[in-house]
């Protein structure tokens, strides 16, 4: 069984995916090259910029099941109407008219089972792909990608994760920005979380809604702080406060976000930023030591 | 009353900084915040709260484990995977992967199952400095933030009406997903907030998709655009070649970071600075496009 860490942030553009791929290269290099990176952020998924010689090892339609009602066979009960939690179906009598409106559909079944008249049937409408690639860099990335105008992306993540068949020893998810159903989909399963933040009233803000969840999710967590040296040292407190593990600190650098803007973060790493990585991965392994199902000896 | 949405698929690019910045210099506006499910907005506004409400959010079902027989029919049917065996035996549902369908609910056949809505969201109508701002906090792990976004737009713009605001600005959220989706429709412009990264501009290229989809008309403001010279290039070209006209940009200015430490936007912190120059130029070029629908003198 993989041992999973999330990486997840509450805001948005703290560094989740800076992240994301200097610790799978780190894991990679340090501890396993069974390390798989899951871009889990498919609204907007990033992880693929950063590895310009990837190849695409293969590539999956994701489809949603949306009803469509057959008005030959439809007596316009509205028993569907009533079952739909969702206001998604539209059945007017006098009219003979029966719709669903596929962007309100959440394809929870219900309908299906309310129909007495067989009426109804789920045809496959695409909400987007997950596609595989060898990165060069331990098992390489499966990223999850929400076809534009589609709200299903916590069906995505779910159906990206189920794709992962194969096992790794360690699998890493990128996930969303925010602290609602995507980003919980993403941490619903892992082992860990590392958060990621940065010093700033914001990122304070954030991270404490994040820890919020992930203590509510009883799941166990440490703290990255990125851009270290902007804004100001509330989040120390805080940390402090509630006795959060801080796994590393990350100097804010401009030339390295110069680098980050160019999609170039594996080459020419500094001595530095190697040094903090290292520090993230030691914290793992000490994690993973105490998993259960880790093959350490393998390694 | 015109209503535009600030908006930049990429998280971080500097939306709750621009929104704050522009609140500063529109004049007769309500403030909004759609980013629901990671509000910052308000660390800025510092509003006075007027009213709180709760928001009911999605159905959440439960199964009483002294009616439950274990049949297991209630889980075949979950299309979300929500329902689990338990190690010592017992079926039980996941709260936090529950979508709310009452499917569940329905097919049990000894009626063990309840569904109960969520009341862990709120969303207020305050007072600040700039002006009437209604923003909202979700519960952690909560559901339906598409709905929670255009029920706080909905109370903005009742405001607007009501007070006679010639303007409801939007702080929208990241991505592109069902909570930018109901931060767009029905809006009258969206100020894409990039950032040159790559990044920035691949999510960027999604939002754009997305904001043409509702043919919403859209400009563009270029944050950090001396972080790396070729790439505001590439995005420049990008813009142009559609269509999307630049209102301003920032360059790298520590009064930002600054001035969110401050707990000001940053034309109150750095009057004097470009930065607040460059953010004025942005609102009267937006402020002209909502009021007579075309740009004048960018």
């Amino acid at each position: 069984m993989s041992y999973r860490i999330a990486i997840a942030s509450g805001k948005g553009g703290t560094g989740k995916t800076t992240v994301s791929v200097n610790l799978q290269n780190a894991i990679a290099n340090q501890l396993t090259s069974a390390v798989l990176l899951a871009d889990c952020d498919v609204e907007e998924p990033n992880d693929r910029i950063f590895f310009p010689d990837a190849k695409v090892a293969s590539q999956t339609k994701v489809h949603q099941m949306v009803p469509e009602i057959d008005t030959d066979k439809c007596t316009f009960c509205r028993k569907c109407v009533e079952y739909c939690e969702f206001n998604a179906i539209v059945v007017l009598p006098p009219a003979g008219f029966a719709e669903v409106n596929a962007s309100l559909c959440h394809s929870c079944g219900a309908c299906s089972v309310a129909c007495q008249d067989g009426a109804i049937n789920e045809k496959p409408v695409p909400v987007g792909e997950i596609t595989r690639m060898d990165t060069g860099v331990g098992g390489g990335l499966a990223e999850g990608n929400l076809k534009v105008g589609s709200a299903m992306q916590t069906l995505m993540i779910k159906e990206l994760k189920k794709s992962i068949t194969e096992d790794y020893d360690v699998v890493l998810y990128d996930a969303p920005p925010g602290t609602s159903c995507p980003v919980v989909e993403t941490v619903a399963d892992v082992d860990y979380v590392v958060l990621v933040t940065e010093p700033t009233p914001f990122g304070l803000n954030d991270l404490m809604l994040m820890v919020e969840l992930l203590i509510d999710l009883d799941k166990p967590f440490g703290v990255v702080i990125n851009k270290a040296g902007l804004g100001n040292r509330d989040i120390y407190e805080f940390l402090n406060e509630q006795n959060i593990d801080i796994l590393a600190e990350i100097p804010f650098n401009k030339a390295y976000a110069g680098k980050y803007a160019s999609g170039d973060l594996l080459t020419d790493i500094d001595p530095e930023t190697t040094e903090s990585y290292l520090n993230i991965v030691k914290s793992i392994e000490e994690r993973y030591l105490q998993y259960e199902g880790s093959n350490y000896f393998k390694w | 009353m015109k209503e535009v949405t600030i908006l930049s698929g990429k998280g971080g690019a500097g939306k709750t900084s621009v929104t704050a910045a522009i609140a500063s210099v529109a004049e007769n506006a309500v403030f909004c915040d759609n980013d629901v499910d990671a509000a910052d907005l308000h660390l800025i506004l510092n509003p006075e709260v007027k009213e709180t409400h709760t928001f009911f959010g999605a159905w959440v079902a439960s199964i009483d484990e002294d009616k439950c027989t274990n049949c297991g029919i209630c889980k075949s049917h979950c299309h979300f995977d929500a329902i689990h065996y338990r190690e010592e035996g017992g079926l039980y549902i996941n709260p936090f992967q529950c979508e709310g369908c009452r499917l569940c609910e329905r097919v049990c056949p000894v009626g063990a199952i309840t569904s109960e809505r969520s009341e862990n969201n709120f969303w207020y109508v305050s007072d600040s400095r700039f002006g009437p701002f209604v923003h909202a906090k979700m519960g952690p792990g909560e559901e339906n933030s598409g709905k929670l976004v255009t029920e706080v737009r909905r109370k903005a713009g009742e405001i607007a009406k009501a007070t006679g605001a010639d303007f409801v600005i939007n702080d929208g959220p990241p991505g592109i997903g069902c909570s930018a989706i109901s931060s767009v429709t029905g809006t009258n412009a969206v100020l894409l907030v990039i950032e040159p990264t790559r990044s920035g501009l691949h999510d960027a290229r999604r939002l754009v998709e997305l904001v043409n989809s509702f043919k919403i008309p859209l400009f563009a403001f270029i944050n950090k655009d001396d972080i790396i010279v070729e790439i505001t290039k590439e995005i420049e070209r990008y813009l142009t070649e559609n269509d999307i006209a630049i209102l301003g940009r920032w360059g790298f200015d520590t009064n930002i970071v600054e001035s969110m430490v401050d707990k000001k936007s940053v034309v109150e912190y750095a009057p004097g600075s470009e930065t607040t120059r460059s953010i004025k130029m942005v609102w009267e070029q937006m402020k002209a496009f909502l009021e007579v629908g075309k740009v004048v003198g960018s």
